[in-house]
């Protein structure tokens, strides 16, 4: 049995220009010592599926399942969410200042979270923050446990809060996009600190990123996700080099990589969708080069995808055995989008160069 | 691309003063946020400047345009030299130099309307009146791919890549020469971002601009530039083509750079040398001696925490790749396993 | 160029109808978004509507005379005293009763909403406009200019305004005039004080810079760049500090230092109203409510207003995108 396994999930806001669908159905597990990879764009919902299931989104209208061990942190009571939350799920957010309270000495907060879940004495929970701050490698940390946020870096603070989303030993580690706000050496240290702790302690991760780049050597499984939607599942392999969904391929040739050196840039044409109004049927349809017919009324179900190998899944209406990202599948691809729609609505607006 | 320098730096320094919030103001202590730069920009071509948080690339930019007094060095603009020009007489050299900032949500103020912001240049500089000012300002929307008809509208009813259009179009507003372009891409989504980038190398092409890159994605720089400058502690310390810097890197931290990199391809990202650096970049009130690279370094020895190396072509380089190491990487050499020479108590960790 | 543009030109969003289009390329202004929030807010639009009604009644005193056949300092001692010189209640000719004089609470509570809207008004008016000023050269030049500023308006900040008031009119007299220079005097530092903060932080954005890169002075920058984007919780603090004047008015009015009598005010009215409040409780229950209605129309309508302008719900407008 998976330890986290979502279905279904939606989750919407009322805002006063009209409701945000942020979240319109998403499905997804990961196991222990596997590292799922939620990759998206702003607006694509992935942080937002993340923080209702562990309960942080208050206000929004969430409907679905998830299981955490069996059980169902969605119908969860808020004390028992709370429990859950810190001992079992541990989490860390893009900005480790806002989530370190600065008036607080570093140490304290940690002793205070492990105090708060565990019937530890103040010098047993002392001593755990030394040995956490040990393992995060923050130097001469029997010195630094007194220290407050301000006095640590932006890296430091980054390993403190992973110091303490390890605490309490959870089964679970949701990092939503650890490493955006910080330089790129920092940002090395980061990752291979988080997968240094993941086989020491067989943590499942959730790896929220905007950055292909950040998930390609790291997650077992990715999801793509768009304006609210799964695009495209796959493991690793599959994903970046047989990508099925039009979204995908896009994001991957619209990055510098050595596969396309050399070559101008291939941007996605137009801007991210409004969640209020979100397109009809596919969400990306307004967007896609290979836009047919059926594509703007009717949302493809996320199907096996290039066989279906380990996972691989697509919600696109192209044929499934097209995947990959090259000159040849391109017009593969255009070829059945043209045929598969009339002339008067081809092509999204601005055009596909 | 020409061999005409159109922009020189000479042993540009910029120092911040700290002050005590106490009610009489003391000077505390200097920030030394870009600390001598030599730098020569060549008329249509594009410098990457490089380097992580605090080593002082933006700083460097906001020299370049004036937005800041340089404490001491020269920087050359064509034949005048702009060290030291009044408000006055640096007006009409504005016009020749414009920059793309970071934030496309910061940089447009957000109270008025998108066609007066990009005229902004025209009232400024008294160039275009009225009509032909709103004509001009519609062309340039045209242009950078926004519909002028939007003419009237405000900022905030744009995406982020549009808005990043916006600021383009400004800089473009009085033809300028050289652009400086302050991490144009880092705040905008990934499908977005490339949009950008081919909108500034087309328009590099069209109007022969020449364009000052900073950014901390290397990726990216190594896409639009033709030369690329590291820097680390508000100096320069590498220097050279872009694809002697990549292929052929000869300071530690330009390896360690590159080694950092994501790169959205499993098969490459698993297979490259990790250099994880220890520590974090030091502070800039109290650089350290000699090479500031030495405290995070796994080459360090004590002749690098005497002397300062000076930029110098290493091996058999191009003569115009140099760069400031005692003790330069070698092609092919592996650094991740190198145990420093140096025992550092500090283990490098500098507030 | 043609070419280039067409390559580089993003879609745009096919626009629905041609009306809907010529309404979404003209675009809305922040002021017109806060401005339309606000027509929408049920609380908003009866406080104003409030407040409407009592200028219009200010504004048109001279028929409440005219119908009432009562002057604001007529002395009616035969019909509006009882024989044993107490004051009558709410009648068919007095239909807020009178007071010690004989006069008519109603003229006087609708004369006294002249004085109190009036400098009301007036000494936030001028307290802004000097705030501003202050606030805008204190923040933007910083340096000495900052130091002398701000340190003057903590000192005023921290002066008791009420003793200061005191020694102020019994030296120089009271008047309306006067009343109206204390009460913007003391009120002009806290706006000087947002602004300055606001300031502040403005003149670091990105397009404060891109001005300045362009070649721009300190003066466009000033009231071009940032201006506008103080003007909204100036424009905040304004609706609230409307009705702190008038209650400070009133309370000027009440100790005696405001207005000169027999001008009606309302802070006036209630401090003589103590005196007779055991047999005339309408002396003091009329000019109470009146000056209670006011200020909370304009309280309530300065918190839509601050809703109206509200950074999170423009931090959620932006997240959408």
């Amino acid at each position: 049995m998976q330890l986290l396994t979502v279905e279904d999930l939606k989750v919407s806001f009322p805002t006063p220009d009209g409701v945000v669908e942020a979240v319109r159905g998403v499905s997804f597990s990961v196991d222990r010592g596997k590292t799922l990879g939620i990759v998206g764009e702003s607006g694509s919902g992935k942080s937002v599926a993340t923080q209702t299931i562990v309960g942080l989104n208050p206000g929004g209208k969430v409907s679905g399942q998830a299981r955490f061990e069996g059980r169902d942190l969605l119908t969860m009571g808020r004390d028992e969410l709370r429990r859950l939350r810190g001992a079992e799920i541990g989490m860390i957010f893009q900005d480790p200042l806002s989530s370190l309270h600065p008036y607080y000495r570093v140490g304290w907060q940690i002793m205070e979270m492990i105090r708060n879940h565990t019937d530890m004495t103040k010098r047993q929970a002392r001593q755990r923050a030394i040995e956490l701050l040990e393992l995060v490698r923050i130097p001469q940390p029997h010195r630094r446990v007194d220290d407050y946020p301000f006095q640590f870096s932006g890296g430091m603070r980054q390993r403190a809060m992973i110091a303490m989303a390890l605490a309490l030993n959870p089964k679970l580690l949701i990092a939503d996009e650890p490493t955006t706000a910080l330089d790129v050496t920092v940002q090395a240290q980061i990752m291979e600190l988080m997968q240094r702790l993941q086989d020491e302690f067989d943590i499942a991760i959730i790896l929220i990123t905007h950055d292909l780049g950040v998930v390609a050597d790291v997650a077992d499984e990715v999801l793509v996700m768009y304006a609210g939607k799964p695009m495209e599942v796959a493991d690793r392999r599959s994903l970046y080099y047989r990508p099925h969904h039009p979204y995908t391929v896009g994001l991957l040739e619209s990055l510098p990589r050595p596969t396309n050196k050399g070559q101008r840039l291939k941007p996605i044409t137009g801007q991210p969708p409004s969640l209020i109004h979100p397109p009809q049927g596919c969400p990306f349809h307004p967007r896609c080069p290979y836009v047919m017919d059926r594509c703007v009324s009717e949302m493809p179900p996320l199907d096996d995808a290039d066989g279906g190998v380990a996972g691989h899944r697509s919600a696109c209406w192209l044929p499934s055995d097209i995947a990959g990202a090259s000159p040849e599948l391109d017009a593969q691809r255009l070829d059945v989008a043209q045929r598969n729609r009339t002339a008067v609505a081809a092509a999204p607006e601005g055009g596909a160069r | 691309m020409s061999t005409e320098t159109l922009l020189r730096l000479e042993n540009v320094v910029k120092h911040f003063p700290v002050h005590s919030t106490r009610l009489l103001r003391r000077t505390e202590g200097v920030v030394h946020a870009v600390d001598g730069v030599d730098l020569d920009v060549r008329r249509g071509e594009t410098v990457g400047l490089v380097g992580e948080t605090g080593c002082g690339k933006s700083t460097l930019a906001r020299c370049i345009l004036r937005l800041y007094d340089l404490t001491s060095g020269r920087i050359t603009f064509g034949d005048t030299d702009i060290t030291e020009l009044s408000r006055r007489k640096m007006r009409p050299h504005r016009k020749r130099m414009q920059m793309i900032f970071q934030d496309p949500y910061g940089s447009l103020n957000p109270r008025r309307r998108v066609g007066p912001i990009i005229g902004d240049p025209f009232a400024i500089q008294n160039v275009a009146d009225g009509e032909e000012r709103k004509r001009k300002v519609q062309e340039l929307m045209e242009l950078v791919g926004l519909n002028p008809e939007h003419y009237n509208r405000f900022p905030a009813e744009f995406s982020g890549g549009q808005r990043q259009r916006i600021g383009v179009a400004r800089a473009l507003a009085l033809r300028p020469e050289v652009i400086v372009c302050d991490e144009p891409v880092s705040a905008l989504d990934v499908s977005i971002q490339a949009q950008i980038i081919n909108l500034l190398d087309d328009l590099q092409d069209e109007f022969g601009l020449t364009y000052i890159f900073i950014a901390h994605d290397l990726s990216i720089v190594e896409r639009v530039s033709d030369r690329v400058a590291v820097m680390y502690l508000g100096k320069i310390v590498e220097f050279g083509p872009t694809e002697q810097i990549y292929n052929h890197p000869r300071h530690p931290y330009t390896k360690a750079l590159l080694s950092a990199m994501p790169s959205a391809d499993p098969d490459v990202a698993e297979a490259r040398e990790r250099i994880v650096l220890r520590g974090d970049v030091p502070s800039p009130i109290d650089p350290p001696s000699g090479c500031s690279f030495h405290p995070r370094c796994p080459k360090a020895q004590q002749h690098c925490v005497d002397v300062e190396p000076p930029l110098e072509v290493k091996f058999t380089d191009p003569p115009a790749h140099r760069a400031a190491c005692h003790f330069p990487v070698g092609d092919g050499e592996v650094l991740a396993h190198a145990t420093p020479e140096l025992a550092l108590d500090t283990e490098g960790d500098v507030l | 160029m043609s070419q280039l543009s067409a390559a580089t030109a993003p879609p745009e969003p096919a626009e629905a109808g041609l009306s809907e289009a010529a309404k979404k390329i003209e675009g809305r202004s922040p002021w017109q978004l806060a401005f339309e929030r606000l027509r929408r807010d049920r609380v908003a639009v009866g406080s104003a509507i409030m407040i409407v009604i009592i200028a219009l009644i200010a504004i048109f005193a001279p028929l409440a005379k005219r119908i009432t056949g009562h002057g604001p300092a007529g002395q009616y001692r035969d019909t509006g005293l009882s024989p044993a010189g107490i004051p009558v209640g709410p009648n068919g000719m007095f239909w807020f009763g009178t007071d010690e004089l004989g006069r008519d609470v109603l003229v006087r509570v609708i004369y006294g909403a002249r004085i109190s809207l009036l400098a009301g008004v007036a000494a936030a008016s001028i307290a802004v406009l000097v705030g501003v000023v202050i606030g805008l050269a204190a923040g933007y030049f910083g340096g000495a200019v900052d130091t002398v500023l701000s340190r003057f308006m903590d000192v005023v900040l921290s002066l008791p305004y009420l003793v200061f008031a005191i020694a102020l009119v019994s030296v120089i007299g009271s008047s309306m005039q006067v009343s109206i220079g204390v009460i913007a005097f003391f009120s002009f530092s806290s706006v000087g004080r947002i602004v300055r903060g606001q300031v502040l932080s403005i003149k670091e954005k990105e397009y404060v810079e891109a001005a300045r890169s362009l070649g721009a002075g300190n003066m466009r920058i000033m009231f071009v760049d940032v201006l506008p984007n103080v003007l909204a919780p100036v424009i905040v603090y304004v609706t609230l500090l409307i009705p702190l004047s008038i209650v400070f008015e009133a309370a000027l009015s009440f100790l005696g230092l405001g207005v000169v009598p027999p001008t009606p005010t309302w802070g006036g009215m209630l401090s003589d109203a103590i005196n007779y409040y055991q047999v005339a409780w309408w002396y003091l229950v009329f000019p109470g409510a009146a000056l209670l209605v006011t200020t909370l129309a304009f309280n309530l309508l300065g918190d839509s207003v601050r809703d109206a302008f509200d950074p999170r719900y423009n931090r959620l407008f932006a997240a959408e995108e």
